[in-house]
């Protein structure tokens, strides 16, 4: 029964979240979504769905692109999370943060900080990829306003550039 | 300043209201097409780019206040139920939990608009609230929700439409006479002799059409933070219009609207479902009232397909006549929609039939019945979507049994001035222009080519079509709505208004037009909204209706400022105020071009004073329709192995008048074409008939397109400045483009495969059953 879950268990992990390293206790059942929003106050994972549908949670572990919100947080002991506020170093914003502005690859903004971590992996992964590979990449990421064509050509852009 | 009350008309979602406004001073000249515009017209990033894509942008999902509680929702699992009895003596001794609201201690926690109590006895639909749990954490709130004990007794019920309208058909709540949404239903229209013209004519068809319930799938769900200190409840709102919502709130708790404060900064998507408070925000008020502390309610993807709005299931009955000379003579349509348990109105399911092609003959009923399923909402161009899309068939088919081009049709029947108004004049209409160059762009002239329609031969899988489709709907916008425009000792402008930007870059095209009429930097322009706390009223942002209401007032607040600079600027160098003008920040004299210096140099020796002035969008034309109109073109290719639809390339052609931001005005209508799509191939909700549930609430098996859906999108907008319908000369654009994107599609589909096309979604398995018809 649900409502028998002991609350009060805890485990004690730890994450690297943003190259910081957090100490947390956390239900087992919590997820790494909400351990970010909840306990340390990281907002920009968004809760869309919470089951895996549409990515607005979206954040690297370990460098690679995961659904937060199907990820414990307790599986996530002594890895390194990024979530989107760790893009930003000080004023100055990514490059693909700033290839999103330029093209304008977002309107209302709730599951930008996923598909700029999605294209993030995909960049670190393969700085130049073709237009196929980003599709695929960026597949997982879900935009109802539509702002596709804009998040195409911000990542076509970051492509064709130099490393 | 003397007050003059106006009378003036506005259109919203397809429907005129007469308006009475307060005005005050008058606004300046109307940006003609002519005008030197530096900034409007002008491809700028947004201006809270910045926030949005650092995850600084706070939306009401991210709200935390000290001493905040969460609230979780216990929904019925029946379509028709009567609640019984709700034991909540396990659920409130649990973990965390500070309440358990149920019908039995909160019937006063009442919805103002339906005037009923929102935890009713009488449950209507799967996913109607039976009760709400506020504890310290949503896991807790979520365990207590679990332990609720709830006894329903199940009662009969009716989910499909059809079958609502029979005389016989089970009620869809004990206190209805009958299923309709409303006494005034069924409504008719009619204009000529539509009997006499379908007897007579020369060619007819007839094309029953359905469209699915699509939910608006706004990636942030619906939802507020509700904090109460004792004097004033502060709602954090994700809502298209903060003042009704505010409204309703007020009303709600039984306090006067001032003590209401609504904040909404950033919003996830609404496109029609968030307008006022919802449902969600009065239990987070209300709650938050009760327990004295914040109270965070923000729907889970579940509750919001069930329960917080969908565009409404259509089945559209047409018989189109025409005379053998390809001339337009009749247009009977008998339109249902399915409003679900509480609909009250029917959307504009009708309009495309009155006003879209020049026909004399007219008959509309509109026939909007209730079913136990969650209630409709708008949904971008509510009603037009699904009646082009319905019609613009009816329509090539029509032109098919002509044998005239279905393009060439469309242009013959061309209604050169508005049909419903007696014969109005537009202010503009360029939707043959449009015609041509998305005729010209897609290939229309080829699309028969062998070539193009098999492109692996006859003997293939694939199958090519061109089909297009026309959009027609308002945009004008209207009174009442204010801005205000301060210039501060820096030399920077604020302006504050009352409206929200729900994403589509209204923060943007604002400081685009105040910067335009200041003769600012865009850099020293800051826009407030979403805050019924600065007093400045603005209508909600819907109905395609925000820019063309809100930006002339903006506007006229920005010309009064920069006049109220010139007397300070005069005061201070003796020149005459009309010897003096300002550019980009500073003030020169016009003849001579000398520069008396910056902005701040006057102002900064007002002792930090700021210069103010007020701004009101004036009253319409009264004497012209003001329009949007466009035209798209879509090419598909059909596997007829697989029954896949892919769309290759969608033209967009439309006319929105003066294009303020061509960069997020292209992302608005890429946008709409995408959602166009998905209703055109993929979204539906499906119902179990036999249970009265819904199967697909979530974004698993409800499908919204992907990156890997979207075609190659080419929008060419061909409006200049519209002269008769405000200051700037523009119209919305919000809700056009994904006006005629399925029809389009449909009819490419039709033309791919050489089938009549009878329903939406296209999805494979409808598309075989299409191909296996003899």
């Amino acid at each position: 029964m649900p409502g028998d879950t002991t609350s009060s268990q805890r485990t004690a992990i730890s994450l690297r979240v943003n190259g910081v390293e957090r100490a947390l206790e956390v239900e087992s059942r919590r997820t790494l979504l909400d351990a970010l929003r909840e306990d340390l106050g990281l907002t920009g994972a968004k809760p869309g769905c919470e089951m895996g549908n549409c990515g607005a949670c979206t954040v690297l572990l370990d460098g690679e692109a995961i659904y937060s919100c199907l990820a414990l947080a307790v599986e996530c002991q002594g890895r390194a999370v990024t979530t989107i506020e760790g893009l930003t170093q000080g004023d100055a914003l990514d490059p693909i943060q700033q290839a999103f502005i330029a093209h304008d690859a977002l309107q209302c903004g709730f599951c930008t900080p996923g598909q700029v971590l999605a294209m993030k992996a995909l960049l670190d992964r393969n700085p130049h990829p073709g237009d196929e590979e980003i599709d695929r990449a960026m597949s997982g990421n879900l935009c109802r306003c539509g702002a596709y064509p804009k998040i195409r050509a911000a990542a076509r852009a970051l492509a064709r550039q130099e490393t | 300043m003397p007050v003059r009350i106006v009378t003036t008309h506005l259109e919203f979602e397809g429907q005129v209201y007469e308006q009475r406004v307060v005005l005050e001073g008058d606004e300046p000249p109307v940006w003609g097409p002519g005008a030197e515009l530096s900034v409007v017209g002008t491809a700028t990033p947004r201006v809270d780019g910045r926030e949005r894509v650092s995850g600084a942008a706070t939306y009401s999902h991210d709200v935390r206040l000290p001493g905040q509680l969460f609230a979780v929702g216990l929904r019925s699992p029946y379509a028709h139920a009567r609640v019984v009895s709700v034991d909540v003596s396990r659920a409130e001794t649990m973990p965390g939990v500070r309440a358990v609201l149920t019908r039995f201690s909160d019937p006063d926690l009442i919805d103002p608009a339906r005037k009923r109590s929102i935890l009713g006895e009488e449950m209507l639909f799967h996913g109607m609230e039976v009760a709400v749990v506020v504890a310290e954490r949503r896991e807790q709130a979520r365990d207590a929700v679990a332990a609720i004990d709830v006894s329903y007794e199940p009662l009969p019920f009716v989910v499909d439409p059809e079958a609502a309208l029979r005389q016989d058909a089970f009620r869809v709540s004990l206190t209805q006479a009958n299923n309709n949404a409303s006494e005034e239903y069924p409504k008719t229209y009619e204009r000529g002799d539509v009997e006499e013209a379908l007897r007579s004519a020369e060619a007819m068809v007839e094309v029953r059409f359905e469209t699915p319930a699509a939910p608006h799938n706004s990636l942030e769900t619906h939802g507020a933070v509700a904090s109460w200190d004792g004097r004033t409840m502060t709602v954090y709102s994700s809502t298209q219009d903060i003042y009704g919502a505010r409204q309703q709130i007020a009303s709600a708790l039984g306090l006067q609207q001032n003590q209401v404060r609504v904040i909404k900064q950033y919003m996830g998507g609404g496109f029609g479902s968030k307008f006022g408070a919802h449902h969600s925000g009065l239990i987070a008020a209300y709650a938050a009232k009760k327990l004295g502390h914040p109270v965070h309610y923000m729907l889970s993807r579940e509750e919001e397909n069930l329960a917080a709005g969908h565009r409404p299931a259509s089945i559209q009955t047409y018989r189109l006549a025409a005379t053998s000379d390809g001339a337009l003579a009749a247009i009977d349509l008998r339109a249902i929609s399915n409003t679900g348990a509480l609909g009250s109105w029917m959307s504009a399911v009708s309009l495309a039939a009155k006003e879209l092609y020049l026909c004399p003959n007219v008959r509309t009923v509109d026939m909007p019945v209730r079913t136990n399923l969650g209630t409709q909402s708008a949904f971008r161009a509510p009603g037009v979507v699904e009646a082009t899309a319905a019609m613009e068939v009816a329509i090539d088919e029509l032109a098919h049994t002509l044998g005239i081009d279905p393009l060439e049709f469309r242009i013959k029947n061309h209604a050169p001035n508005n049909q419903l108004m007696n014969g109005r004049p537009y202010s503009t209409k360029t939707l043959v222009q449009a015609y041509e160059i998305g005729a010209e762009r897609i290939g229309w002239t080829t699309r028969d080519d062998e070539a193009r329609r098999f492109p692996r031969g006859r003997d293939g899988y694939l199958r090519r079509g061109v089909g297009m489709a026309s959009q027609i709907w308002g945009g004008d916008g209207g009174p009442p709505a204010q801005a205000i425009a301060k210039l501060l000792p820096d030399g920077t402008a604020v302006i504050l208004t009352g409206t929200q930007d729900i994403g589509t870059g209204t923060r943007t095209v604002l400081a685009q037009v105040a910067a335009e009429e200041l003769r600012i930097p865009l850099a020293h322009v800051r826009v407030e909204l979403g805050d019924t706390e600065f007093g400045v009223f603005s209508p909600a942002s819907g109905g395609s209706m925000t820019l063309a209401s809100v930006g002339p007032a903006v506007r006229m607040a920005a010309a009064g400022v920069r006049a109220e600079l010139l007397e300070v600027v005069s005061h201070f160098t003796e020149a005459p105020v009309d010897a003096l003008e300002v550019r980009d920040g500073h003030v020169f004299a016009r003849e001579t071009g000398r520069d008396f210096g910056a902005i701040s140099d006057f102002l900064g020796q007002l002792d930090g004073h700021e210069i103010s002035a007020k701004g009101m969008r004036g009253p319409n034309a009264e004497d012209v329709t003001n329009r949007t109109f466009g035209a798209q073109f879509a090419e598909v290719e059909v596997d007829i192995g697989t029954g896949q639809v892919r769309v290759r390339r969608i033209v967009a052609v439309h006319d929105c008048g003066r294009v303020v931001n061509p960069l997020t005005l292209s992302s608005q209508m890429e946008g709409g074409i995408i959602q166009g799509l998905g209703f055109a191939l993929m979204e539906r909700r499906i119902v179990d008939e036999r249970l009265g549930r819904v199967l697909n609430a979530n974004l698993e098996s409800y499908k919204i397109p992907t990156i890997r859906d979207v075609p190659e999108i080419e929008v060419v907008m061909i409006g200049e400045a519209n002269t008769r319908a405000n200051t700037l000369g523009s119209l919305g654009a919000g809700e056009p483009p994904i006006i005629p994107t399925a029809g389009a599609i449909a009819n490419a589909v039709a033309h791919a495969i050489g089938k009549r096309v009878r329903r939406l979604p296209l999805t494979p398995d409808y598309i075989f059953d299409l191909l296996g018809e003899a």
